[in-house]
């Protein structure tokens, strides 16, 4: 491997948490396509404000497997306020960093989530 | 298992270069014994050479591997003065070959690039309408390091010998893999690289056909024949000759040793999985060479679930900053999207085994399972 990779990048992609798609979910959020080559599905499940439960399916590299993941864990549990407050940084720090060159990537799974956030509001109204 | 990107060091050949960094240091220029002991040695590795390729040892140049080799063909055999001269290369070219070539675009020379078929097969017919008047060299790889295609040199050989063109190949993947024969493929340059024949890395060769005319790209005190300058490496060159003869004397069986390896892995897969292709040609392939595309997977993800189990491969699927960027040689073969971006290379070495072939498969197998059950690509 010539791209190294932090001890938790690498937890976090050999056992990612919240794999899988919530059937009756409130909101979901997709990005990427088969031609860029990520692609990252997010679905929730919301109660009281509150991120109850949430879900990732990911097709793509260590970096995007791991981001979800690790997305999914810190929303999980958080106010839709708290949540859309999370930034780029957050997710970076939370992984103790990621390799030059895929320092972008962390925005990947971040953006799932506000579209399936913002799916779910959308569904509100 | 990824032996097309470098070979571990055969102890034969180490053990042959270890005398040349103690006790005979000499430099082969000098007209002492220490020199003459060194000068001994090139003699001997020239000759080895040589004949693992059916070449004479005055046509061996030894460069710092198959890069420089290629450079050395490319730009040695274009003419020094302004004329605008022509190129005829392919799209599946190692970077060796094709950023040397864009090199000459950028110096107002012409190129053309042959495109291949969907198994890796260069267009025989493109490359034969493709000739100008002003056409130098046809440089077409003897078979590809990714998708492990074998081209038809013989055929281009007859193309250009017909219209006066000079021919270079880049052998690098096939020395010790299938016969190599400087006139049996009828090229006029061959390159070659010790570090993929169990030899050690940063030493090669380039055959150049007597009466061709090249002109250095180095200059200096006019070692090798004035083509290439510079204080030969005597360890490496020593080690270069060693591994070529054992490459020989190994080639028969080696080389089936290899091929069942191949195809008993690419029967288990293609006869057991779904959603997977073998990419490159059926037939016309380095027998160590598997290269397989997994749909609704990704390269680099397998390669790390791989290297954890400590199974080391490569990918052409290589991902940064949010998009893909795929392997120019997979994008030639026009694999569809979902296919694209999960390919992976295994290439086989002389020291794997039959065992070592069936537990890859098993953990290939869990590990393709594994990501495609977090892949929202499945099922729909
Ligand atoms: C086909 C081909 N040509 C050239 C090279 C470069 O050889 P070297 O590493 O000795 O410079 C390689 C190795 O990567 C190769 O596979
Ligand atoms: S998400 Fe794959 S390279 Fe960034």
């Amino acid at each position: 491997m010539d791209k190294v990779y932090s001890k938790k990048v690498i937890e976090e992609f050999s056992n990612p948490g919240n794999v899988g798609i919530i059937e009756d979910a409130d909101g979901v959020g997709e990005v990427g396509s088969t031609v860029d080559g990520d692609i990252i599905n997010i679905s929730i499940k919301v109660k009281d404000d509150t991120i109850n439960d949430i879900k990732f399916k990911t097709f793509g590299c260590v970096v995007a497997i791991s981001t979800s993941s690790m997305v999914t864990r810190m929303a999980k549990g958080k106010k839709i306020d708290e949540a859309l407050d999370l930034t780029d940084e957050d997710v970076i720090n939370s992984l103790d960093g990621l390799p030059e060159g895929k320092d972008n990537c962390s925005g990947f799974a971040l953006e799932a989530l506000k579209l399936a956030i913002a799916d779910y509001m959308k569904k509100q109204k | 298992m990824d032996h097309s990107a470098t070979t571990p060091v055969d102890p034969l050949v180490v053990g042959a270069m270890l005398p040349y960094f103690s006790d005979m240091f000499g430099n082969s220029s000098s007209l002492h014994s220490f020199g003459r002991e060194a000068g001994e040695a090139l003699v001997k590795a020239r000759k080895e050479v040589a004949d693992g390729i059916g070449a004479m040892p005055e046509e061996i140049i030894f460069t710092s591997g198959g890069t420089e080799s290629d450079n050395l063909a490319i730009l040695g055999s274009m003419p020094q003065n302004t004329d605008k001269k022509h190129v005829i290369t392919s799209v599946i070219e190692h970077p060796a070959v094709l950023n040397t070539c864009k090199f000459l675009q950028s110096q107002g020379h012409e190129v053309t690039y042959i495109s291949v078929d969907p198994g890796g097969v260069v267009d025989l017919e493109k490359i034969e309408s493709s000739i100008q008047d002003n056409t130098m060299l046809i440089t077409v790889m003897h078979a590809n390091n990714e998708v492990g295609t074998i081209q038809p040199i013989m055929d281009i050989a007859q193309i250009a010998k017909e219209n006066d063109i000079l021919l270079h190949t880049d052998a690098v993947q096939t020395i010790g893999k299938l016969p190599v024969n400087v006139d049996t493929l009828g090229v006029d340059m061959l390159s070659l690289s010790s570090h993929k024949i169990h030899g050690p890395k940063g030493v090669g060769a380039l055959y150049v056909r007597k009466g061709t005319n090249i002109h250095p790209t180095v200059f200096g005190g006019n070692h090798e024949g004035g083509l290439r300058s510079g204080t030969e490496n005597i360890p490496g060159i020593v080690g270069l000759g060693k591994a070529m003869a054992l490459a020989g004397e190994r080639l028969d069986k080696d080389s089936k040793h290899m091929q069942h390896m191949r195809d008993s892995l690419i029967d288990k897969v293609l006869g057991s999985m779904d959603g997977v292709r073998l990419n490159g040609h059926a037939t016309q392939r380095l027998p160590n060479n598997v290269n397989l595309s997994f749909k609704n997977v990704e390269g680099e993800s397998m390669l790390m679930l791989l290297d954890m189990e400590e199974i080391a491969v490569s990918t052409g699927s290589a991902c940064s900053s949010g998009s893909q960027n795929v392997s120019t040689v997979l994008k030639a073969l026009n694999l569809e999207d979902e296919y694209i971006h999960g390919s992976l290379r295994i290439s086989l070495g002389r020291e794997n085994t039959i065992e070592e072939i069936d537990s890859l498969f098993n953990i290939l197998r869990s590990t393709v399972e594994r990501l495609r059950s977090i892949s929202p690509l499945e099922g729909r």
